[in-house]
């Protein structure tokens, strides 16, 4: 039973949502996140690494440093302070998984870890490889190799 | 369906909490508080369980019975097949009746043991009811450490649990009627909004319950609802007013009475099954016992709200129970 007269009450009790104040920590710090990748990546390049290796290397730096902050315990602080800043990045996806895995961390090995790890970031990987796909046929149907 | 109880008494409680809850208003009625959200344990699941004995045990000091003599236990929570109320009440009473009612079960409890006891099955009983805020987070949201960014209309769940021992012998505090909630659907979805959710029902159970006992809102020192939250509070409040003219004066919400809403980082206030009954089994308890309250209706609210069921596009249901408590 849709009540369209509660509909009209309960809407004029909404919270007031900052959308546009969100939308500029996220945009400030996911910024500053794609410095810092830019500065590793600078840094590498320093050692005499070419650039095509380096953007693995500085996303694994990521990964490592999110992953541990989510195991020590801040990082979840960190993306209520920094919202989608922090979880549109590399760095969203390792905390993902990471925090998956620490909630079942208990269950042991396999009913635990192994069958929970992808809980969140499952549908990312797949959607990930199955349109990675689909635009790398397309790309090399309209350009060639 | 409201029955009447002539023989039923709310002789004691005990409530044990979390950190959260101790740096709330009601901190100093609490009977225990911890510091730390797993309580010495190694899991989420089996804080709540120490919850729950904790709860037991503070229980059987305070009222100093047996728990032998207990005839049933009544108890309800939100982990997957109660597992916080079925193990943490272990080797207590002679009986015991598991029940899910989502927030609503800390008063559904109370209805079934005040139920059995007025028709002389038996002679007392304990209604318990847990909630831990990171296990229901686990099961019904996202990971414990994930720290997704939700909406300011959300809920906090509360971590600790509470029990009451009801009896037929008398005390300070009767239960003096109560009345049964039915499921209600009006076509919510926000599983973020569960104030707007369950404001239905408590108002189909509040109109229903003055129709039925023939009261009126002046009836009662104090109506309370169990986790509506600051926007359903002023949902609630508004739709009895506008719609049918009921103007509550002497109204609180136990979800907001719980937390600091202006110091502690909880949203639109306290949910879970234990929150209605932290309040009312520490705070208002012990009005009722000074005699500062001498009518209190509590009307426990729940959202029948599972994630299997809303992926599949179903409506988030509520249902509310009523529970009137007096001072003789």
């Amino acid at each position: 039973m849709r009540n369209t007269k509660y509909e009209r009450i309960a809407n004029e009790h909404k919270a007031d949502e900052n959308r546009i104040g969100n939308a500029i920590i996220a945009f400030i710090s996911g910024g500053v996140i794609g410095m810092l990748g830019e500065i590793i990546i600078e840094v590498l390049l320093g050692f005499g690494i070419n650039r095509t290796e380096a953007i693995p290397i500085m996303i694994v730096i990521f990964i490592f440093i999110a992953s541990l902050g989510t195991a020590l315990g801040f990082f979840d602080n960190l993306v209520t302070k920094f919202k989608c800043g922090l979880l549109i990045p590399i760095t969203g996806f390792a905390h993902a998984m990471t925090s998956s895995c620490l909630d079942y961390k208990n269950e042991g090995p396999i009913y635990g870890l192994g069958s929970n790890m992808f809980k969140l970031t499952g549908s990312v990987i797949l959607y990930g490889i199955v349109s990675a796909y689909i635009f790398g046929t397309i790309r090399y149907i309209i350009g060639g190799m | 369906m409201t029955f009447y109880y002539k023989n039923v008494y709310l002789e004691e409680t005990a409530t044990i909490t979390g950190p959260y809850e101790k740096n709330g208003p009601l901190r100093n009625y609490f009977d225990k508080t911890y510091d730390d959200l797993y309580m010495g344990e190694k899991s989420f699941e089996k804080a709540e369980i120490k919850l729950v004995k904790d709860s037991l045990i503070m229980l059987m000091k305070k009222s100093g019975i047996n728990k032998k003599e207990v005839d049933l236990v009544v108890g309800g929570d939100l982990l997957n097949q109660i597992t916080a109320s079925t193990y943490g009440s272990y080797g207590v009473g002679n009986g015991f009746v598991g029940i899910y009612g989502a927030c609503s079960s800390s008063v559904l409890g109370m209805i079934i043991a005040a139920n059995f006891i007025e028709s002389n099955f038996i002679n007392n009983a304990i209604c318990l009811v847990s909630s831990h805020n990171m296990t229901s987070e686990k099961q019904f949201r996202y990971p414990t450490e994930y720290g997704a960014p939700r909406p300011k209309t959300a809920t906090f769940t509360a971590t600790g649990a509470a029990c009451s021992y009801l009896t037929n012998e008398e005390s300070d505090v009767r239960v003096e009627c109560a009345t049964l909630g039915r499921i209600i659907d009006y076509e919510q979805k926000d599983p973020n909004g569960m104030g707007k959710a369950m404001a239905p029902a408590a108002i189909d159970t509040l109109l229903r319950h003055f129709q039925e006992t023939g009261r009126t809102a002046d009836y009662y020192d104090l109506i309370l609802t169990g986790d509506l939250g600051i926007y359903g509070k002023e949902i609630f409040k508004d739709y009895l007013s506008k719609q049918y003219k009921i103007k509550l004066i002497n109204y609180n919400d136990c979800g907001v009475m719980l937390y600091d809403l202006k110091k502690q980082k909880v949203l639109a206030g306290a949910s879970g099954p234990v929150c209605s009954a932290l309040v009312t089994y520490s705070f208002i308890f012990h009005q009722l016992k000074k005699k500062k309250l001498k009518r209190v209706l509590l009307l426990a609210t729940g959202a029948l709200f599972s994630p299997t069921m809303l992926y599949q596009k179903e409506n988030i249901n509520s249902i509310c129970h009523a529970i009137s408590l007096e001072v003789i």
